[in-house]
């Protein structure tokens, strides 16, 4: 399995000196494809690789700079157009990370920008936004309801003339979620960065990772999840994150993330059967880039929407999606 | 996958994996002539694998994916495979390649200097490059041309030539049935076939050379020639990179070098026959 692989180059560096042709390609194929490569990129900076790799990683490491780059020109534009409000804007996940020089962030892939603003707000901020030029995305009337009555964050928008998603979170998890994370506290105890914008405080910032991997989502992308999530646990004092945990009511995730992390990138854990089944989720990718155990994801994919929302709710939230003809990958 | 080639084309190697035996023994003999290493580390990985677990078998139809992949792209019947797999490594250079500028041009070389053709599907651009890489210049490529950051020259990708529609026959009567791929029928682009480039394309294909003329066919026109602003070339050039904005301020200064040093027309004209003229004429006079 060359997640494992991935897993193993990414934990020690070193360990990649024994590979052969088949096993590099296995190895980039898996982070390209969990949009690791970039973070393989830094971390095998240093290290002795075939003259072949040589290019690979270093347009990788291009690629990851460029994506800072144009994270933190967002950023800026969202400061500059929430500017006025007086609101805490606070910078979520990948561009928080760039933002904040964190090593979570060398190498990363940056989708969209995220923020977190105080709930209040949100109307103000909807329209800043689209008097700034960012615009909506989804057209269908009830997927901007499903986002506005059930969802922790704004329908997406998209910049007109930049082409760049905007998510505007007022807390960290959907409001049907079981668990209540105190987003005011989060935006209470953020720490500020540049431009007048913010990050949360190291322990929350582990707080929303954990609650974005193993509380919502369907763990695509969780290698690199918890690859953020051993970095940003490094920064955090221990008691401050357990009494964090506790507020936020997301004390066993947090004790989750900590095995997970320590069991893939650290010093190794005792797992758990729940723990191990996810572990085989995380490590489903062949020498391909392929997803394998298909069943497994499935089974992830489907637990995801059954986390999101109460049963009744769930059930018709996907009636009326499969009316509309959408059908899981 | 079951079945794979690893591929050699200019400076990038392409794993190809297939779920069926049929693209891949296709790929190995049009591409025979290239390098084919089976123990390289490739640069990007194609793929060409089953919408769904039944379309494997039952009217196959092929995903086209790998490293880098659109969602949304449409699914090809397998008669269509080698398409298919031309199309993907198309999309990991467009979406992938770092190492030089990508412009979506052909070009072709003499007497060490490229000549660089660029246009829209259907422009005539691989018809010509085609046609001339018969004709005593060197073919360097139809699809993609590399801009080098730093030297400034152009660099061969010289895969297989996708002849279109009525360009295949006044090809293929030119260079004979043994370098011709099979005929792929009402593909979404129209009828297809491919053609093997000559020997010396692939022999020299890591060696590149200065641009001296850029062009702008467009065929099925009376023959017309125009001078092109180089504000207009900079823009079209920019629209005509898959890479530009990913490369960055290098990008532009050696964009903004080519557009300053290198002479351009626009060309129109009804027949190959023509283009040829016109073209041997522009490059006594302005190359």
């Amino acid at each position: 399995m060359s997640a494992a692989l991935l897993v193993r180059a990414l934990r020690d560096p070193a360990s990649v000196a024994g590979l052969d042709a088949s096993g590099w390609n296995g190895l980039i194929a898996a982070a390209r494809a969990e949009r690791l490569i970039g973070t393989l990129a830094f971390r095998l900076d240093g290290v002795t690789v075939p003259p072949a790799l040589t290019p690979i990683l270093s347009d990788a490491r291009l690629d990851a700079a460029r994506e800072a780059r144009q994270a933190l020109w967002e950023a800026d534009r969202a400061a500059q157009a929430l500017g006025d409000l007086g609101v805490r804007v606070v910078l979520l996940k990948g561009t928080a990370y760039a933002a904040a020089g964190l090593k979570a962030g060398q190498g990363r892939f940056i989708g969209d920008l995220d923020i977190l603003v105080p709930v209040e707000a949100m109307a103000a901020v909807e329209q800043a936004l689209i008097a700034a030029g960012w615009e909506w995305v989804k057209d269908d009337p009830y997927d901007d309801a499903y986002y506005r009555q059930w969802m922790h964050e704004l329908p997406p928008m998209i910049h007109a003339t930049r082409d760049r998603m905007i998510d505007v979170h007022h807390t960290i998890l959907p409001l049907t979620a079981r668990q209540t994370p105190d987003a005011a506290a989060m935006i209470a105890d953020a720490v500020p960065v540049d431009d007048g914008l913010f990050v949360l405080s190291p322990e929350d910032r582990v707080v929303h990772a954990v609650a974005h991997m193993l509380a919502d989502g369907d763990l695509q992308g969780g290698l690199r999840n918890l690859w953020d999530i051993h970095h940003l646990l490094a920064d955090t004092d221990p008691d401050i994150l357990a009494s964090r945990a506790a507020r936020h009511g997301l004390t066993p995730h947090v004790r989750q993330a900590q095995r997970l992390a320590a069991a893939f990138y650290g010093p190794g854990a005792r797992l758990t059967l729940w723990d191990r089944l996810i572990r085989a989720r995380l490590l489903a990718r062949d020498g391909w880039g392929r997803e394998t155990r298909k069943a497994l994801v499935f089974a992830f994919f489907l637990r995801s929407h059954w986390i999101r929302m109460p049963p009744l709710m769930l059930a018709r939230h996907l009636w009326t999606k499969w009316r509309k003809g959408h059908r899981p990958q | 996958m079951r079945h794979h080639l690893t591929l050699r084309i200019g400076p990038a190697t392409f794993r190809i994996g297939s779920a069926w035996p049929a693209p891949v023994a296709q790929l190995a003999s049009l591409y025979a002539a290239y390098p084919q290493p089976s123990d390289a580390v490739a640069d990007f990985t194609v793929r060409l694998q089953p919408t769904s677990l039944v379309r494997r078998f039952i009217r196959p139809s092929i995903f086209i994916t790998g490293d880098h992949g659109l969602a949304d792209a449409a699914p090809m019947s397998l008669s269509h495979g080698l398409l298919a797999a031309e199309m993907g490594m198309n999309l990991q250079m467009a979406l992938g390649w770092r190492r030089h500028l990508l412009l979506h041009a052909s070009s072709v070389e003499k007497d060490g200097r490229v000549l660089v053709m660029t246009g829209e599907s259907g422009s005539g651009k691989s018809t010509l490059a085609a046609l001339l890489g018969e004709r005593g210049w060197r073919f360097m490529g139809d699809e993609f041309a590399l801009l080098d950051l730093d030297s400034g020259a152009i660099l061969p990708f010289p895969r297989l030539v996708s002849l279109k529609n009525r360009a295949i026959d006044v090809v293929a009567g030119q260079v004979g049935e043994g370098r011709m791929g099979p005929l792929l029928a009402a593909t979404a682009k129209g009828d297809i076939r491919h053609m093997v480039p000559r020997h010396d394309a692939v022999a020299r294909m890591g060696q590149g050379a200065m641009p001296a003329l850029l062009l702008f066919p467009r065929f099925g026109h009376a023959a017309d020639m125009r001078a092109v602003g180089q504000a207009e070339i900079f823009m079209r050039l920019t629209q005509a990179s898959t890479n530009y904005v990913a490369l960055g301020e290098p990008a532009f200064t050696a964009l903004t070098r080519f557009v300053r040093d290198v002479p351009a027309r626009a060309i129109d004209f009804p027949t190959g026959e023509d283009a040829i003229a016109m073209v041997e004429r522009l490059w006594e006079e302005m190359a």
